[in-house]
């Protein structure tokens, strides 16, 4: 192995990912100047799936509904979470999240505003009041662009574009640095590093349907994982009740939330709005059980409820599983979306226009005229990395972790516009603390054995003897954990983890032609064992979690059991590289915030399934 | 729904440096697919090596821009339905900027001109009181969908037939410029830059570059005309030249 050529390349803080988080990481820990930042991007720098994001990043400003505050934020969000969030977490995101937009508009993010010329703020799904400062549809491009804006005048800031990491190097449960290549030369490299943030994303691309992009295959989970990171709530995927559900090859493509914001409503094959018969009782004193409300709340009147659109996602994509399940789907399986029958044509292109646009395109649909067909779409991973509530610093000494990579802020289900929310707060609480970790540190040396082991995973494919179709592998693996997880019992997920025992040796074996230089199939190859890992990972906690709750719902336990509320299943690796699963309890609430959730007694529903 | 299978005679550009050869291939597509479904197809069928740069294969990355018989645009949104079925499809990198291999180029040159443009300048108590109205910032959310695809440097001929890469900074960064030039709160005065280093008097107003614009953005109209208006206001109107003689 010694042979191999290698780049050595220093910094004291690494960031491992190029989404929203990793550049708000980058940034916070590049204002001390003394430190080299590096950072890795699977891809361009500004394509990250951050740019997918369109609704809005929640603030509680209160700028259009001024009853709005951190408190209303906050219980909406642990509420959202089922109570299985991480309350610590949680307060974190609703006290910071307002001065980090405001940041952005500092840095040249140009917000949509109110008459007065405030940021505007729109509805969604699971808060009480409009909360989302949003650019249209594309706030998620807003966000990136500007911080891409940013971080090219940050001079040290090293952007490592077009690189894939395949191992972190960890020796005695303290990080290293990491190993990887550069895709356009096809050069290995050797990352040595004070301090890693992992800022890697999601893992939508474990299944055919889903809004995510190219990169989220679930690198990040797996590669720490390997390294000997806790993992928690990864039973927790949230499916995003409208991804389009035509044609077939786009289907899983996001369709705002912002579109039910601003109005529109879902209707069955019947022409029946059905989501006034799927308002659960936890939720009932909040929305609309009548049209002739939902239509007053609408028009701006504050005594109506909202319309049960709104729910939390995880409610109105059961709803819409429930009346395809009953035979009232739209020809393709899906529902109805329809905002042409509650807004004019000038107003949707105005506050929807990439919607109106990738339907234009994608399916030669004009949505300003006819109703649409939309189905779920898996979409974010709850759970994650955990990390100290203090310091976003994992169990291993130096690496931090934020963003959807990491776990505990949304629990069981999480709110729409709170990701964007939380990669720029958690994004920024990581990069501080790591930068002031690393002031403390000194670079030590890589053993030669870890760099050994590191060669040997990331030129695998190339021998002769793994012959493994990659692309076909994850078609098979997709298609399996589309239906097994999403039948989700005792009896279908034990069979996809015997599928996936299988898939992981065939994993193993993957492999590719032609040389190093820009081979999207070495790059395939090697993302299969992640995927792999990451399924297996969600599997097994799906097995531990015997009932339903937000982003995880059995088929064999349809209740939601207060007795296991707070029980969390931490996974760790075993000494063979098996998944080690222990339960650990969440802590309790603060007597302070107990308080404040007391001040919304009049919900159906309480903390520890009160009444 | 109309779906129906045939095959598609595609030839795509193979190969890095010296060694560069149009390939053959003949893929089972339906008529609902992107042209990118199609090259995926080859890349699990045949040549999985084959590279392409793709990412969100939804229109709003900006990743997969190439040439489909001769014209720039997004893989991702080209639908195989307004291609013929008989003719053999030809897909070839953007033409404009460094080849690496098959359908990837190397468009570092546009992040280095992003790095010459100066950041957004906010006023001093931009922070305590931070009011813009609708209308004040309708243009600049226009300039500001730009999703990075290069197209628009791609297709124009000051870059592509002149190579003008040190004195053009390209439709992408007009239209940056312009969201800056035109943002009611920038305190920066950008005209001298806008003229001397990013050449705004290269443009001759083709308007090539609104053309391929994946998010329909009037680049010419909206951003580089209006640049070009200041710039002369600014440095050829006969009455402020005098005035700037006599007063300095």
């Amino acid at each position: 192995m010694s042979e191999e050529k290698l780049i050595h390349k220093e910094y004291d803080v690494l960031v491992i990912g190029a989404g929203g988080t990793g550049l708000r990481a980058a940034i916070a820990a590049a204002q001390d100047k003394e430190l080299k930042i590096g950072i890795i991007s699977k891809t361009l720098l500004g394509k990250a799936h951050t740019v997918m994001a369109e609704g809005g990043v929640a603030g509680s400003f209160g700028n259009v509904n001024p009853n709005d505050n951190w408190k209303v934020h906050f219980r909406d969000t642990f509420k959202g979470s089922y109570w299985h969030g991480n309350w610590r977490l949680a307060k974190i995101l609703v006290d910071e999240a307002p001065e980090r937009i405001l940041e952005l508009e500092r840095w040249g993010a140009v917000w949509d505003r109110t008459p007065e010329g405030k940021i505007l703020q729109r509805n969604f799904g699971g808060h009480a009041y409009p909360r989302l400062a949003h650019i249209g549809d594309r706030t998620g491009l807003e966000l990136i662009r500007t911080l891409e804006e940013h971080i090219i005048h940050e001079d040290n800031i090293d952007l490592n574009m077009e690189t894939t990491i395949t191992k972190l190097l960890v020796k005695d449960n303290k990080i290293l640095g990491a190993f990887g290549f550069d895709r356009v030369t096809g050069q290995l490299i050797v990352f040595k590093a004070k301090t890693v943030i992992m800022a890697t994303g999601g893992l939508g691309k474990l299944f055919t349907i889903t809004s995510n992009s190219w990169e989220g295959t679930g690198d990040g989970y797996s590669l720490a994982f390997e390294a000997g990171a806790e993992l928690i709530d990864m039973e927790f995927i949230q499916f995003h009740p409208t991804g389009m559900a035509y044609p077939p090859n786009v289907a899983g493509t996001l369709v705002t939330e912002g579109v039910r914001g601003e109005g529109a409503y879902l209707k069955n094959s019947e022409g029946e709005r059905f989501m006034f018969n799927y308002i659960p009782e936890k939720f009932s004193k909040d929305y609309a059980d009548t049209e002739e409300e939902a239509n007053r709340w609408l028009e701006g009147d504050e005594n109506a409820r909202k319309p049960p659109e709104l729910l939390t996602r995880d409610v109105v994509a059961a709803a819409i599983r429930s009346e395809v399940a009953a035979g009232r789907g739209s020809p393709h399986g899906a529902a109805w979306l329809d905002i042409a029958c509650v807004r004019d044509a000038d107003y949707i292109k105005k506050k929807l226009p990439s919607m109106y646009h990738q339907m234009k395109t994608l399916s030669k649909l004009d949505i300003t005229k006819e109703a649409f067909e939309v189905a779920p779409t898996a979409h974010h991973a709850m759970g994650g990395m955990r990390y100290k509530w203090d310091t976003n610093e994992t169990n291993i000494s130096g690496l931090y972790a934020a963003g959807e990579a990491a776990g505990g802020v949304h629990g069981g289900n999480r709110l729409g516009g709170n990701a964007l929310a939380d990669i720029i707060v958690f994004g920024k609480r990581a990069g501080d603390a790591a930068a002031i970790a690393a002031k403390t540190k000194s670079f030590e040396d890589i053993p030669q054995n870890l760099i050994d082991e590191a060669i040997e995973v990331t030129l695998a494919p190339f021998k002769e003897e793994n012959t493994e179709n990659p692309y076909l592998l994850h078609e098979e693996l997709r298609d399996m954990m589309t239906v097994e997880y999403g039948f989700s019992t005792e009896e279908s997920l034990t069979k996809a983890k015997k599928i996936l025992e299988e898939m992981k040796v065939r994993a193993s074996k993957c492999g590719t032609s032609g040389d190093r230089a820009y081979n999207p199939g070495w790059d395939q190859a090697l993302s299969m064992k992640h995927v792999v890992q990451v399924a297996l990972l969600t599997i097994e906690s799906s097995l531990m979690r015997k009932e339903s709750r937000g982003g995880h719902a059995r088929g064999d336990y349809l209740e939601t059991d207060t007795s296991i509320q707070d029980i969390l299943y931490v996974q760790k690796r075993g000494p063979n590289g098996e998944i080690v699963v222990h339960e650990e309890i969440l802590e309790p609430v603060s007597e302070e915030l107990l308080k404040v959730l007391a001040e919304f007694k009049d919900d159906g529903y309480q903390y520890h399934g009160k009444k | 729904m109309a779906e129906y299978n045939y095959n598609l005679k595609m030839s795509v550009q193979r190969g890095s440096g010296e060694d560069i050869s149009m390939v053959n291939y003949e893929v089972e597509v339906d008529s609902k697919m992107v042209v990118l479904d199609a090259l995926h197809k080859i890349q699990t069928d045949e040549a999985p090596d084959l590279s392409i740069r793709w990412n969100c294969k939804a229109g709003k990355c900006g990743s997969c821009s190439a040439e489909i018989n001769g014209k720039p645009k997004l893989l991702c949104m080209s639908k195989l339905s307004d291609f013929s079925e008989t003719e053999v499809m030809v897909v070839k990198p953007m033409h404009t900027f460094p080849l690496i291999k098959d359908l990837v180029t190397d468009v570092s040159w546009n992040y280095l001109v992003n790095k010459k443009i100066k950041p957004f300048s906010p006023p001093d108590n931009f922070k305590d009181d931070p009011k813009m109205m609708q209308q004040e910032v309708d243009r600049v959310q226009e300039f500001r969908k730009c999703i990075e695809c290069f197209l628009c440097q791609d297709v124009c001929h000051v870059l592509r037939s002149h190579q003008r890469f040190d004195v053009f900074a390209g439709p992408r960064f007009m239209v940056r410029l312009a969201s800056l030039e035109m943002h009611p709160l920038d305190t920066e005065d950008r005209i001298p830059e806008i003229k001397n280093v990013f050449g705004s008097g290269l443009c001759n107003i083709t308007k090539c570059c609104t053309e391929v614009c994946p998010e329909s953005i009037p680049i010419t109209d909206e951003a580089i005309i209006p640049l070009k208006e200041r710039v002369v206001d600014r440095y050829y109107d006969p009455l402020k030249w005098i005035v700037r003689k006599i007063f300095g």
